[in-house]
């Protein structure tokens, strides 16, 4: 029995935790994923779930607290943002290196300086080559429904990474939706038992976890890492394929919207995406050939599925919440890399917006749409909503 | 009943030969002593540092237990993930046996970067034992100052220089910040004597919730002394009271070792090459300052014990 109650995307990340139970949380709060902590300290306190929760002094304590638990053999997830994530950069790194399955929200918020507290995807960006799974959500729907199926594409056996769950800052995690849960028991299938590989408690069979790997063997090993990843693809689709039959959802690794004969495209990931959905539904009733391709598994960047459906097409702008200080955006620089190889070229925009959580209304949304119908395409990337 | 060397005999060896740390080298000593002293199912975690990259050099390792380096500054926090997997695994019934919890990390990794997550996981409580093998220095990085450097040591961050004599603040107090935390043991020592540290290891993974032991450990690259007389350096350590060795078991602090004669400091330094620069008639004045200093942090040792001074 499927039911549908009212949550925030915090509250619904909190929600398939609850229902996951895992054997460690170790997390440190930061604004605006905090709720999500609280909300599972409550599930704690209540007896909900028997999961040991580490409260660490710090993020980088909190994701070490991770590394160390998911090598002793535990289901571990967290959750950041921002600071959070950037003060975990280092340990990031040492997750997907030692190949453990950790899963964590990211809610996403722009990075110092100056100070801010509201949403751009800079923080995750600024991993985005960390090895993690990277899986952005338009909706605390998704967001719920993302949590459960990286937990399974996590553990897979042919991939055993960490993936990262995102969602829009204080749009997202604050905004309340109507979401639908799956029974708990329905979860807990799902998601199937931990089955831990090379357990440092297994002490009987001792392991060893980070050993010095000098330049006769850490190729190799990164090489194995690269490797995983490249079975991402087929393993998400595969778990994807069996949460949809669950949820009666579809979690393409991109969304096209009115795609098919579409001209003038949009590409943009997480909550922005919604409003692109609205705008694009106002100008198809004028009789204007716009599209939008939404990308939700970033890392790895599903570039053939994004070629394929941008080849052809008259003008396709790249939304980036998100910069690169000193060259082209990371979307839109990788948008343009997967479209070298395709035939039938589109002629490509690069917007940068929302940064700071810098609102993006469908109007600014509709001027992009408008830029690309009329050819007012620059090679310089554009700011939209900015006081220039 | 404290452990004999003959108990030791008997037993497995865990951290064994064919690791690449120097000869005489005092980190080894010491992880080895723990190794003997823990016969229980162990896991190791290992901060970055020479204790780390010397011993598990891909593929071979010299532990003979589960162990996880992650990086250098959360040798604690890393082990406080894998005692609360084992708490959450052994709730669920997926785990049964006793497992204990040992993380080890240089003075760097432990005074320094790695200071913050030490004290982390000793608030929270986790049942593990953090060893600081402590040879005052950054050592795997090439003989630096660190917080635990002895003022006027010669390091290669701060050297002796034609104004600057080597180090120029005094160490800060490890143990007694550790002992702030009120965690159950706590406890000071070196390798003048393997079974000061034996026994003080079994005691401390003996007792339930967080412990934690500063082993004054030598370098003998950095404190460029002679390989054989490392324990010679330690008992000196001792004997000139500028290692007092104690135990602070539930805040009751007691000396474990009391000179019958304190020696002066210079017996100390003068062996060491790090201190080589101190001993010209114009320098007379710092072994002055640092023997008042010595006597100052022995006399404070000595009155948390409820020694006479
Ligand atoms: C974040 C970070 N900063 C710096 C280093 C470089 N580093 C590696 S080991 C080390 C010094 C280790 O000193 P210590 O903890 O005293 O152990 P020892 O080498 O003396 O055994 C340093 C500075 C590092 N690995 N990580």
């Amino acid at each position: 029995m499927k039911k549908k109650i009212p949550l925030t995307g915090n509250a619904a990340f909190a929600e398939a935790m609850r229902q996951i139970n895992p054997d460690v949380v170790a997390a440190y709060p930061i604004t605006p994923q905090t709720e999500i902590m609280m909300t599972f300290a409550e599930f704690v306190a209540d007896g909900l779930v028997d999961t040991e929760l580490v409260t660490a002094e710090s993020e980088h304590s909190a994701m070490s607290a991770c590394v160390g638990a998911s090598a002793a053999g535990a289901r571990v997830m967290t959750a950041t943002s921002a600071q959070g994530l950037a003060l975990m950069h280092e340990v990031v790194y040492i997750a997907s290196g030692l190949r453990l399955p950790i899963v964590m929200g990211v809610v996403n918020r722009a990075l110092s300086a100056p100070i801010n507290i509201h949403c751009d995807h800079a923080d995750t960006m600024a991993e985005r080559d960390s090895g993690w799974i990277q899986i952005y959500s338009e909706t605390a729907q998704e967001v719920y429904d993302h949590t459960i199926l990286a937990i399974r594409l996590a553990e897979r056996e042919d991939v055993r990474l960490p993936v990262m769950v995102c969602q829009d800052g204080f749009i997202t995690s604050h905004g309340v939706e109507p979401v639908e849960i799956l029974d708990d028991e329905v979860v807990k299938k799902f998601i199937g038992e931990f089955k831990p590989w090379n357990p440092l408690l297994d002490t009987d069979n001792p392991k060893t976890y980070g050993a010095l790997d000098l330049f006769d063997y850490y190729f190799e090993h990164k090489r194995q890492q690269f490797e995983a990843m490249k079975h991402v693809p087929k393993a998400y689709e595969e778990v994807a394929e069996e949460l949809s039959k669950i949820t009666g959802r579809k979690y393409p690794k991109v969304e096209g919207f009115y795609m098919d004969d579409a001209e003038y495209v949009i590409v943009v990931m997480s909550s922005t995406a919604g409003t692109t959905k609205h705008v694009v539904k106002e100008l198809r009733a004028q009789g204007k050939k716009v599209g939008l391709l939404k990308i939700r598994l970033y890392r790895p960047f599903p570039k053939e599925e994004i070629s394929r459906l941008l080849e052809g097409k008259k003008a396709v702008a790249v939304l980036d919440r998100a910069y690169s200080v000193g060259a082209e955006a990371p979307l839109f620089c990788e948008i343009k890399s997967a479209l070298y190889d395709v035939k039938a070229k589109p002629v490509l925009a690069s917007y940068i917006y929302g940064l700071g959580g810098r609102d993006t209304p469908p109007s600014l949304i509709r001027s992009v749409y408008e830029d690309l119908m009329n050819g007012n395409i620059s090679k310089e990337e554009k700011y939209l909503g900015v006081r220039e | 009943m404290p452990l004999t060397v003959r108990d030791l005999l008997k037993r497995e060896e865990k951290f064994v030969y064919g690791h690449r740390l120097c000869p005489g080298c005092g980190a080894a000593l010491t992880a080895r002593l723990t190794m003997l002293a823990i016969n229980e199912p162990v896991v190791v975690s290992c901060a970055t540092g020479c204790l780390e990259v010397s011993t598990t050099i891909y593929p071979y390792t010299a532990w003979r237990v589960s162990w996880i380096h992650s990086a250098f500054e959360n040798a604690a926090a890393t082990i406080s993930g894998v005692e609360a997997a084992y708490r959450a695994l052994k709730k669920k019934g997926k785990i049964s046996k006793d497992v204990k919890f040992v993380a080890f990390g240089g003075d760097g990794g432990t005074y320094d970067i790695g200071l913050q997550s030490l004290s982390g996981a000793l608030e929270r409580g986790h049942d593990f034992l953090y060893i600081c093998y402590n040879n005052e220095g950054y050592m795997n990085t090439g003989a630096q100052r660190s917080g635990g450097t002895p003022m006027c040591a010669d390091t290669t961050t701060a050297p002796v220089g034609k104004v600057i004599p080597g180090k120029t603040q005094w160490r800060k107090d490890l143990t007694a910040i550790v002992a702030g935390h009120h965690i159950p043991y706590v406890a000071q020592t070196t390798l003048h004597n393997p079974l000061d540290l034996v026994n003080k290891v079994r005691k401390a993974i003996e007792t339930p919730g967080p412990a934690f032991i500063n082993v004054l450990a030598p370098c003998v690259r950095f404190w460029r002394v002679d390989p054989a007389d490392m324990i010679k350096l330690c008992k000196l350590a001792v004997d000139t009271c500028f290692w007092p060795v104690f135990e602070i078991i539930n805040d009751e602090w007691k000396l474990s070792y009391k000179p019958k004669e304190k020696k002066p400091i210079e017996e100390f330094l003068k062996i060491q090459g790090r201190f080589r620069h101190l001993f010209v008639p114009e320098k007379r004045h710092l072994i002055d300052e640092i023997q008042k200093h010595v006597d100052r942090e022995w006399n404070f040792v000595l009155k948390m014990c409820g020694e006479t001074v």
